[in-house]
């Protein structure tokens, strides 16, 4: 056993999920593939949403795909760190708004 | 940024047989990663043969004036290996005779050989329908005496095929070397104003574009309209096409992924994108490659690795391309390059 909990070697062996599980490894792949494809957004944007998410749920395999994704599209660095900006924001002001809520009830109870 | 080719730091990897131990070794030796022989052979595509022959590459010399990160020539101006007129003359004989319908002159800069625009005069001459110049475009700018190439392209109606890694200065000049951005903005304005690569304009002008770390060119198409939009806008340039090439793990770029680590997971990216569609038209199977002493290659790569044709014609001067065609193609693991994802070739994908 891996004495670490993730190992970036991991990341190459994504698609073994679905030895345990074919059918329905398959319908998350085939999903996952046409998810990315060329629609309404195109393939460099869906890229980087899929870079801010990656960073929001910290998944250090999601972080690795789509900074190599990004670089192989030409994205660059500076595109990405705003995009991390916009994660951040949007994290930030999650924890934020619920300030709201505190100062309800603070009105509420020591109004 | 390097100043200095491997060569002239006594590198270990300037060395061909040093970089193709390191490509048979590791991985492909304890079976982790298959050789690209055995990958070929699982769709009968072993042994890789030469079709008719479509396309003679000459590399006049392996001088030039910038040295960039990726370079799998190992150029720079500390080479000193440039093609002798007495071998352009050997070239002539078989530009005026082959088969072939492009000619592709390339480096180092070629510009840089003191008999380059002799030999484009002659070789002009023949009549050959696609007549390519890979300029590095920084060298239009580099000295006054190389000012009026676009005009002297021009007059060859030369076919211009020039490297831009990217729309932006930062990540051209971390490949290329500080200041390369500009030059070659300043460059492709020149060529413009002369009709290179202007919309309609029969005067080609192609950028090639690679990328500048470790990972693989994207969609070439998509490339082109990202690269194509932003330099419109940005500086008022035109261009036609862009080919986006694979960097081949061999010499300079070689070297750039063992020293930063990322050479195992660049050889899994490779051949994990390997595509058996794009080796039935990898670019050795109708091109030719002569060194700058007059040697025979199958492609510009393994010239580098030195893997001389396997004919009993080895040199220009024995040319013949009857007994040249059909031959078995020269290969190791470097090939998965030009088999990744859509191919690669020096005209760009090829699946």
């Amino acid at each position: 056993m891996s004495k670490t909990y993730y190992d970036p070697a991991d990341l190459r062996k994504f698609g073994k999920i679905s030895d345990w599980n074919e059918e329905l490894g398959s319908k998350f792949f085939d999903y996952y593939n046409s998810v990315f494809k060329e629609g309404a957004l195109s393939e460099r944007e869906k890229s980087l949403i899929a870079l801010a998410v990656a960073h929001t749920i910290q998944c250090p395999y999601c972080i690795d795909a789509y900074t190599g994704d990004g670089l192989q599209r030409g994205i660059t660095k500076e595109e990405m760190m705003e995009a991390l900006h916009v994660a951040g924001a949007i994290r930030g002001g999650a924890s934020l708004v619920h300030g709201v809520q505190m100062m309800n009830k603070v009105n509420k109870l020591d109004g | 940024m390097i100043t200095k080719s491997l060569h002239k730091r006594n590198s270990d990897l300037a060395k061909s047989n040093r970089q193709l131990e390191i490509l048979s070794n590791g991985i492909f030796q304890n079976g982790e990663l298959p050789k690209f022989k055995d990958k070929i052979a699982e769709t009968n595509q072993f042994p890789l043969k030469t079709k008719k022959l479509e396309i003679l590459q000459i590399n006049v010399g392996y001088m030039c004036n910038q040295v960039c990160d990726h370079c799998h020539v190992d150029a720079g101006p500390d080479r000193t290996e440039i093609m002798t007129k007495e071998t352009m003359l050997q070239c002539l004989d078989v530009i005026k005779n082959t088969g072939a319908h492009t000619l592709d002159l390339t480096g180092g800069a070629p510009e840089m050989n003191p008999n380059f625009r002799w030999f484009v005069e002659e070789a002009a001459k023949a009549g050959i329908k696609d007549f390519i110049v890979r300029s590095n475009l920084t060298i239009i700018r580099a000295n006054k005496k190389y000012h009026d190439l676009p005009e002297f392209f021009k007059k060859h109606n030369v076919h211009v095929v020039s490297s831009m890694p990217h729309w932006t200065r930062g990540k051209t000049d971390k490949q290329r070397g500080d200041g390369v951005f500009d030059k070659s903005i300043q460059a492709l304005q020149k060529l413009n104003a002369v009709g290179y690569g202007m919309p309609e304009s029969s005067l080609k002008l192609d950028l090639v574009y690679n990328p500048s770390g470790a990972f693989l060119p994207s969609n070439q198409a998509s490339m082109e309209k990202d690269f194509k939009k932003a330099l419109l806008e940005d500086f008022g340039i035109h261009f036609h096409n862009l080919f986006a090439i694979t960097n081949l793990p061999i010499s300079r770029f070689l070297d750039y992924l063992i020293a930063s680590e990322n050479y195992e997971d660049y050889m899994y990216q490779l051949v994990e994108a390997y595509n058996p569609v794009a080796v039935a038209n990898v670019m050795c199977t109708n091109t030719l490659s002569v060194s700058w002493n007059g040697y025979l290659y199958d492609c510009d790569f393994n010239q580098m690795l030195e893997l001389p044709v396997n004919s009993k014609i080895k040199h220009i001067s024995e040319y013949n391309e009857e007994i040249l065609e059909g031959r078995d193609i020269v290969i190791s693991q470097h090939c998965y390059g030009c088999t990744a994802g859509a191919g690669s070739s020096c005209q760009g994908t090829v699946a």
